[in-house]
Formats: C-alpha cells, sequence, structure tokens
C-alpha cells in the first residue's frame, strides 16, 4: 500500500454541511464535547444549582421581626434561631425517626434481596424484580393514601385485630405515650409503617445487587470449613453486603429526611423537619428560616455520604 | 452436602421474603377494592356494599380531567427535555474522558439525590427573585430537572454496552458523523432511550413535592390527590382516580422492563 494512495482516501474532505461539521468534530472531538455538555449545564447550573445556592445565600440573612421582611444583611440570626429548643426538637424528631426507618427496612429487605439474589431462577427472578420495581415506581400518593385506608380507625387493620381478638393488644399499643395516639393513622407508629413501606424497595436494590456480587464458593466453603449458617451469616455473607445496605440506607435516610407529606398525611401534628421548612416559607413566610432548615439534611447527608463513601457504598449502588 | 441444602431456601427465608413481597403489594390491591365500595362518608372495611357508580361519577368530574391533562402536558415536555440533555450528558460522559466527568454525574444526580421539598423550594424562591409568575412552565422546569436523571442512567449505562468498534468501523466505511449517529448509535441506544423516556415520564407524572412549590394555583393530578387528601371532597371519586393512576404508571414500568431486559445480547457488546 502506498502512502499516497492510503493518504488520498484519508484525506478526502467531506462534501456538504454535514459531511464538513462531521469532519470538523472528528479533527476536533473538544468542539464535540462542548457542544454535547453546554444544554445539560446550562440547565442544571443555573436552573438547578443557581436556584440552590440562592437558596441557600437567604438563610445568612434574617427576617425583621416588626416589618415581617427579609432584611438583607448578612447575619447568624437565622442559624440562632434554628437552634432554638423547639426547632432543635424537630430536627431530633425527624432524625430518630430516619435512624428507625432505615434501621426496620434493613432489616425487612434483607431476606427479599438475599432470596431474590441466590434463589430465584429464570421466571422467579424477573418476579421478584418486577415485584419489588412495581411498587417502587407506583404513585407516591396513592402508596400512602392506601395507607390511611388501612391505618383509618374503622380501616382493615382494626377489622384484622378485631377479628383474631387482639383488638386489647392493639389498644395498649395505641395507648402508649409519645408513640401512640389516637388511632393508628393520627401516631407515630403510623407514620413509621408508612415511611417503611414507601422507602423499603430502594433498600432491596442495592442490597440485593451487592449479594449478587458474593460468590456462592465463599458461602460454601464457609459451610465446608465448619461454621454453622449463623456464624458464615456474621462473617461471611453480612460484611459483604454491607456496601449494599449502607448504599440503601443513603436512600431510606435522606427520603425520610426530607418528606413532608407522610407526616402531614399520617401522623401526629407534631412536626419534621420538611414540615418545617414547608409552614416557615408558606404560612409563616419567613424564607430565611426555611432556608436554615433546608440547610440541616443537605449537611447531614454530606456527613452520612462521606461516611456511606469510605464504606464502599457507591460501589454497590 | 452442604451444596444440596443450599440449592432451595430454608423455609424461613422464604417466608421472610414471600411476605416481604406481600407487604410491597397488598396496600396498593387495597385500593382496587375500595373503589368499588358504596361507603361514601368513611373507610369502612368490609365495603358494606360494591357499586360501579363511582368510575361514572369520576368520568364526569371535570376537575379530575383537567388536572389529568396538565399532568399529560407537563410529563410529555418535561420527558422530551430529558431525554435531550441525559442523552447529550451521557454521550459526554461516557464517549470521551475529560476533566469534571465526576462533577457531571454527581451534577446530574443531586436533583434527586437532595430531598424534593430543597429542589421545590430553591426553584420557589428562585422564581420569586426572578419575578417569574407560576405557569405550566414553571412546573415543567422543575419536572425537567430531575428527570434528566433517569434518561441519563439509562443512556450511561447502554453506551458503556455499545461497543467504541462499531463506530469506527462506521467512520471508517465512509459514514460521516451524522449517518454514524443515524444509522448506528441511534439503533443501539433506542430502546435505553425509550425505557428511560417512559421511566422520566411516570417520575413527573407522579411528582408532588416539587410540583407543589412551583405550581402556584394549578393543580396536577398528583397535587389534586393531595388535596383530596387533606381535605375529602368525595372519597370514593379520589379510590377511582387512585386505581386509574396505578395503572397508568404501571404500564410505562413494564414497558420499560421488556425493553431492557435483554440488552445483552447487542451486536458487538461483547469486544
Amino acid at each position: 500500500m502506498t502512502g499516497a494512495f492510503s493518504q488520498g482516501v484519508i484525506s478526502a474532505r467531506r462534501a456538504g454541511l454535514s459531511g464538513r461539521l462531521s469532519d470538523l468534530f472528528w479533527r476536533r472531538p473538544q468542539l464535540l464535547l462542548i457542544l454535547m455538555l453546554t444544554p445539560p449545564l446550562l440547565w442544571l447550573g443555573i436552573i438547578y444549582v443557581g436556584s440552590l445556592l440562592a437558596l441557600l445565600a437567604q438563610s445568612f440573612f434574617a427576617i425583621d421581626d416588626f416589618s415581617g421582611l427579609v432584611t438583607y444583611e448578612l447575619t447568624l440570626d437565622t442559624y440562632r434561631q434554628l437552634l432554638n429548643p423547639a426547632n432543635l426538637d424537630i430536627i431530633l424528631r425527624t432524625l430518630v425517626m430516619a435512624v428507625a426507618v432505615t434501621v426496620a427496612s434493613a432489616f425487612i429487605a434483607f431476606p427479599i434481596a438475599y432470596y431474590a439474589a441466590r434463589y430465584a431462577k429464570g421466571r422467579w427472578k424477573a418476579f421478584f424484580y418486577l415485584g419489588v420495581m412495581m411498587p417502587l415506581w407506583s404513585s407516591y400518593l396513592v402508596k400512602v393514601y392506601a395507607w390511611k385506608l388501612i391505618l383509618a380507625k374503622e380501616g382493615i387493620l382494626t377489622w384484622i385485630f378485631a377479628r383474631l381478638h387482639l383488638s386489647s393488644v392493639l389498644d395498649s399499643v395505641l395507648a402508649l405515650p409519645v408513640i401512640g395516639g389516637n388511632s393508628l393513622s393520627v401516631s407515630y407508629i403510623g407514620t413509621f409503617l408508612v415511611f417503611v413501606y414507601i422507602w423499603l424497595p430502594y433498600m432491596i436494590l442495592p442490597t440485593q445487587a451487592a449479594l449478587e456480587r458474593v460468590p456462592k464458593t465463599l458461602v460454601e466453603a464457609s459451610g465446608d470449613l465448619g461454621a454453622t449458617p449463623r456464624q458464615t451469616f456474621f462473617t461471611v455473607l453480612l460484611p459483604l453486603a454491607l456496601p449494599g445496605l449502607v448504599a440503601g440506607s443513603i436512600f431510606t435516610f435522606s427520603l425520610t429526611l426530607g418528606d413532608y407529606i407522610i407526616p402531614q398525611i399520617i401522623g401526629s401534628s407534631r412536626l419534621f423537619i420538611g414540615q418545617a421548612v414547608y409552614a416557615q416559607q408558606g404560612t409563616a413566610g419567613n424564607v430565611p428560616l426555611a432556608a436554615a432548615f433546608s440547610v440541616v439534611p443537605i449537611v447531614i447527608m454530606g456527613v452520612y455520604l462521606a461516611i456511606a463513601k469510605r464504606m464502599g457504598a457507591f460501589d454497590a449502588l | 452436602m452442604r451444596s444440596d441444602t443450599e440449592a432451595t431456601a430454608s423455609l424461613p427465608l422464604k417466608i421472610a421474603a414471600g411476605a416481604g413481597i406481600a407487604f410491597l403489594h397488598l396496600p396498593i390491591l387495597l385500593i382496587f377494592v375500595y373503589a368499588f365500595t358504596t361507603e361514601e362518608k368513611s373507610f369502612q372495611w368490609p365495603p358494606p356494599g360494591l357499586t360501579l357508580n363511582w368510575f361514572s361519577v369520576a368520568w364526569n368530574r371535570p376537575d379530575v380531567w383537567q388536572a389529568l391533562s396538565l399532568s399529560v402536558k407537563v410529563a410529555s415536555v418535561a420527558t422530551a427535555i430529558a431525554l435531550l440533555l441525559g442523552t447529550l450528558a451521557a454521550a459526554a460522559v461516557s464517549q470521551t474522558r475529560f476533566f469534571g466527568r465526576e462533577a457531571i454525574s454527581l451534577l446530574v444526580i443531586l436533583p434527586i439525590a437532595l430531598p424534593g421539598i430543597i429542589t421545590g423550594i430553591a426553584l420557589r424562591s428562585a422564581f420569586s427573585l426572578a419575578d417569574i409568575p407560576y405557569s405550566l412552565w414553571t412546573i415543567i422546569l422543575g419536572h425537567g430537572t430531575f428527570c434528566v436523571v433517569v434518561v441519563y442512567n439509562n443512556a450511561v449505562a447502554r453506551f458503556r454496552r455499545t461497543s467504541g468498534s462499531l463506530i469506527e468501523a462506521s467512520m471508517d466505511l465512509g459514514a460521516d458523523g451524522f449517518q454514524t449517529f443515524r444509522h448506528i448509535i441511534l439503533p443501539n441506544i433506542a430502546t435505553a432511550l425509550l425505557a428511560g423516556g417512559m421511566l422520566a415520564f411516570a417520575l413527573s407524572f407522579d411528582e408532588v413535592i416539587v410540583t407543589t412549590f412551583t405550581g402556584g394555583q394549578q393543580a396536577t393530578l398528583p397535587i389534586w390527590m393531595l388535596q383530596e387528601l387533606i381535605r375529602p371532597r368525595q372519597r370514593p371519586v379520589t379510590n377511582v382516580v387512585a386505581v386509574v393512576v396505578v395503572l397508568v404508571t404501571f404500564l410505562p414500568i413494564l414497558a420499560a422492563y421488556y425493553l431492557t431486559r435483554d440488552t445483552d445480547e447487542i451486536a458487538g457488546s461483547g469486544k
């Protein structure tokens, strides 16, 4: 093959606008890259990050007590207000709920994820996959609504307890201080159940992904070397599945921290962070405090993500 | 002997897994029963009687139709925007290496990684700072932002599996960049885009938290449901709408699943 021939083929310019453009992009890939990146960057960078920063900036302003208007002077007053006992109470309540929901989801999710990863084959595998995906993707409000039906005083759960002659158990649970209430739908137990139900699929999927990567031979080897199933679980399976569980907990934790609709519809009247943000920016008209409140989940999640990254959770996503 | 017992799951595991799946599905099935109840004032179980009446009542409610049409409009435009931006970002991130690649992935994922209320309130305060009145477009602006990520995720996964040598072969054989895109890249990523688009549609169709902040007085279908949940007017109509919403969102999810299921068999993927 002569040099002149191959050069002739390679350097032939394409005709027409599209030809010339595609030659240009081939010679300068950076140009194409910039063209591809500009629209998404403009949208996400300006509209989204821009508004986010504008919001965070507002938390350093404060509201004037007399006029009720925002005074645009840099101050930490709003953060001081955030740390008063009533607001700290809201933050603490939300954190406890997020931890409880995360732990409960992990317990319920593990068997499902383990069965789907290890034993389900073919048709059953698809069944389990869709069985998790369908509730994950079906309407959030419809799911909350379903639980309003279930937990209502005249609803199916009360009926089941009555049928099993366990009404007294239900009543005594509802009589408990703090977590009890008039009926399940106005108690913390109800809020907790709905949170667990709605975020559970987010815990199952990464856990299953992590478990699928555990070689079956490791579990068998552990058994062959004399470990009881219990030992195998705690020394082999759980450490290897942990990144998946942590990845799932990112979702359950973050989603619980920011939700304001579930505690509003099912639960007692005591506020969670999301509701506080909503109330402050809406009826109270105190946007700086709302902004300061929304900094709380961002900071908590920042710390959480840093820890999760150390535990290798991002490889399991 | 050990592997014999490994072949099937132990009974407690089966029960725990089965109960977990049942826990995920029974509440949704319950709504289907409630859609036929004759009881109007409470959530009484078991239903005192069954009727088809509420379907026709819901059918004749103009507010339901308005909410539905707004939701469909918003979801369609938001999906189109997400398809465009998500594919572009995915192509850039997966086909080339450049400084700041990780930052782009983070930027795309951020709108759903942060709680929706933060996205919502940030957009709302930005609208009020910029004096933008609430309209169809402010809702779309919010939805487009968090829908990008589902298209992006699907497209990135497919780009990774699509062999780069196919593109090089096409160029070597004389196709220009646009022809390569039209005849090689697009057919390869089409089903992933379709799946991502359907998921984006379902995500937007269902979104309530961001919409409460960017919608003003307009009600999408989820907002309509939220209002009914807080101040119920006619509970059985809400039941019927809930059933319709479940059915409408299930179909795209099923379709998306079947579209992305067998993607390992794409030509050239086994490079």
